[in-house]
């Protein structure tokens, strides 16, 4: 357990380590020199010169990485090109309205898919599964932004049920946070949904076939507890990692949908860092979401020795 | 042939009757119907679909009519003759980047599978490249180079590639264990040899498919992107440029919204339809399971 742990830590450090390189990179291979792109378009050289001086862009790029990187562990990602503010602030500022979508979209997309997911591989072949399977085709084909703009439509221009767009913070009440966010987290969900759902029912469909099942059945258990006792359970651990490797689409979603909707989080404000062309901004954002992505990884992998003892030696 | 003269071990490759193709793998045509149809549109587009680009700001906003079979949008375009010009960036965007990714994909992932030292070195950026959430990746590298469709194809590339190194790779190292493959080496043959006739076959069926989904996958990326601004630029009209200058007027012509967001979602189901009936028809092991 522990040299798995270690091992485990190790293998994260590494992808952060090369994420770190692979980002840091980008700004300096791209055509024209950093201190420009920091710049702005309207800069004058002798501005490029200063910011070259000051951000230690004329060193060596080994020292200039070894430094960024420095600044970057202890959370400076250095500041706006736009607003002047320092990233972290910003991103800091936009953080709750994220969590709050990210969050509500996860419980709602992996409990109505493991859900739907098992009770298909259980009727494989029946109309669930056949509906099941075709809302999963749809899931992966339908982008975010037209399910989207399709649920606003239906929803809050035609119906009047819900919030158009907009955000509320959770101290303004339940409900006016609730409400803002169900629409977003219906679009968002849906392509994490389909991956999800289609691995629990092959992963149940898979488990169903073995032996012990037979034996569950034989003694009497129950179908409910055969499905959810003895075959969820040995499903768990490819349920649980797509649950985690999911998390990638639902970031590269999350930018999208807090477009559509109009919330005010991390997604907008990268969005609105291509317009001003804020290249700090969007930096700090690639390193925080990739960090948070294999963070969300990390737990999955270690999530396993509680689903699955044999993996705990 | 009915069904009943089949051998009891079907062989892999089989020659195939229309009608058995659709009984058997009825998503494959399905898939690749609608695909053939959308490339005509797009390939005939300048004769028939109209002028794309023509404002008639007397007419903003027109609902879809006999005139205007898709209503007009803001400026009075019409959105029928923009939504198919629209398909062809879609198109070419899609089979560009599964191409080149495809391409990349084979020659590094055969390297990493024949070259260990390589391989520790380029599996670790491929999973660097994979923490980075791929339309993020796709923004900086748009935001940073500016400029046109083979900057926003290269954007598109870079995130798909890990997926399809690992696939050939995982490939590679299966099939150089095999007799042939290690028959092939101790006979002396070349190590580009061995690449080229006896891993590369293997490659093939698995790659096809992977492409298909390489292709909906970027058509998906490339409107995500247009639709943030940070793809093609706005004068060309394609889907997401086209959802993006809507935006405020979804209660007031939904159709400018609607027309390239069914477009859009047809053809990427249209792609990943087509991708699972090729896997099945290609895979022998689950289309035997059927």
């Amino acid at each position: 357990m522990g040299a798995y742990l270690a091992r485990r830590l190790l293998a994260t450090l590494v992808v952060m380590a090369v994420v770190g390189v692979i980002v840091f990179l980008l700004l300096h291979l791209a055509p024209g020199s950093p201190a420009a792109i920091i710049a702005g378009d309207n800069a004058t050289p002798a501005q490029i010169d200063m910011i070259n001086h000051e951000l230690g862009l004329d060193r060596p790029l080994p020292v200039q990485f070894v430094l960024w990187a420095w600044s970057v562990l202890r959370g400076h990602f250095g500041t706006s090109i736009f607003s002047g503010a320092p990233v972290m602030e910003l991103v800091l500022e936009r953080l709750p309205a994220t969590i709050s979508l990210s969050l509500v979209t996860i419980a709602f997309a992996a409990t109505t898919a493991v859900i739907a997911g098992v009770f298909a591989a259980w009727r494989a072949g029946g109309v669930l599964d056949r509906t099941l399977m075709a809302v999963a085709a749809l899931g992966f084909s339908v982008p975010v932004f037209v399910v989207g703009y399709l649920l606003i439509y239906l929803f809050a221009i035609t119906l009047h049920w819900l919030p158009v767009q907009g955000y509320q913070p959770l101290s303004r009440g339940l409900w006016p946070w609730l409400s803002h966010l169900l629409l977003p987290a219906l679009a968002l969900g849906l392509a994490y949904l389909a991956l999800i759902a289609r691995i629990t029912r092959a992963s149940v469909l898979e488990v169903l076939a073995e032996d012990y099942i037979r034996t569950a059945r034989a003694k009497g258990a129950s179908s409910l507890s055969q499905l959810f006792h003895h075959a969820l359970r040995n499903a768990g651990v490819p349920i649980a990692t797509v649950i985690g490797i999911g998390v990638a689409l639902l970031i590269s979603g999350v930018v999208l949908t807090e477009t559509v909707f109009n919330i005010p989080g991390i997604g907008r404000l990268t969005v609105d860092a291509i317009t001003n062309r804020d290249y700090p901004i969007i930096q700090g954002v690639m390193v925080i979401f990739s960090g948070a992505y294999v963070v969300i990884n990390l737990l999955v992998d270690l999530s396993y020795t509680l689903i699955d003892p044999r993996i705990r030696r | 042939m009915s069904d009943a003269s089949l051998p009891a071990i079907a062989p892999v490759v089989r020659a195939y009757g229309l009608g058995r193709l659709w009984r058997r793998h009825p998503t494959l045509l399905i898939g690749g119907a609608v695909i053939a149809v959308m490339v005509l549109l797009a390939a005939a587009a300048p004769l028939f679909a109209g002028n794309p680009m023509a404002m008639d700001p007397m007419h903003r906003l027109l609902a879809p009519s006999a005139l205007h079979w898709f209503g007009t949008d803001t400026l009075g375009r019409d959105v029928f003759a923009r939504t198919v010009f629209g398909a062809r960036v879609s198109l070419f965007i899609g089979l560009s980047v599964a191409f080149g990714a495809i391409a990349g994909g084979l020659v590094i992932g055969l390297f990493c599978g024949f070259y260990p030292r390589v391989d520790a070195v380029v599996m670790r950026l491929m999973d660097g490249l994979m923490a980075i959430p791929s339309i993020l990746l796709a923004i900086a590298l748009v935001s940073l180079w500016q400029g046109g469709i083979p900057v926003v194809i290269f954007a598109i590339l870079i995130p798909e590639l890990p997926r399809d190194v690992r696939l050939v790779r995982s490939i590679v190292l299966g099939v150089r264990e095999r007799p042939y493959v290690e028959a092939a080496i101790a006979g002396g043959a070349r190590t580009g040899k061995v690449l080229r006739r006896h891993i590369l076959p293997s490659t093939i069926a698995p790659l096809t498919v992977q492409g298909t989904y390489v292709c909906a996958s970027a058509i998906l990326v490339e409107a995500g992107l247009s639709f943030l601004g940070a793809g093609i630029p706005p004068s060309i009209p394609t889907w997401g440029n086209m959802i993006a200058g809507s935006q405020l007027y979804l209660a007031l012509a939904p159709w400018t919204i609607f027309c390239p967001g069914i477009a859009l979602a047809v053809l990427v189901l249209a792609v990943n339809l087509f991708g699972d009936g090729l896997r099945d028809l290609l895979d022998p092991r689950l289309s035997r399971q059927q």
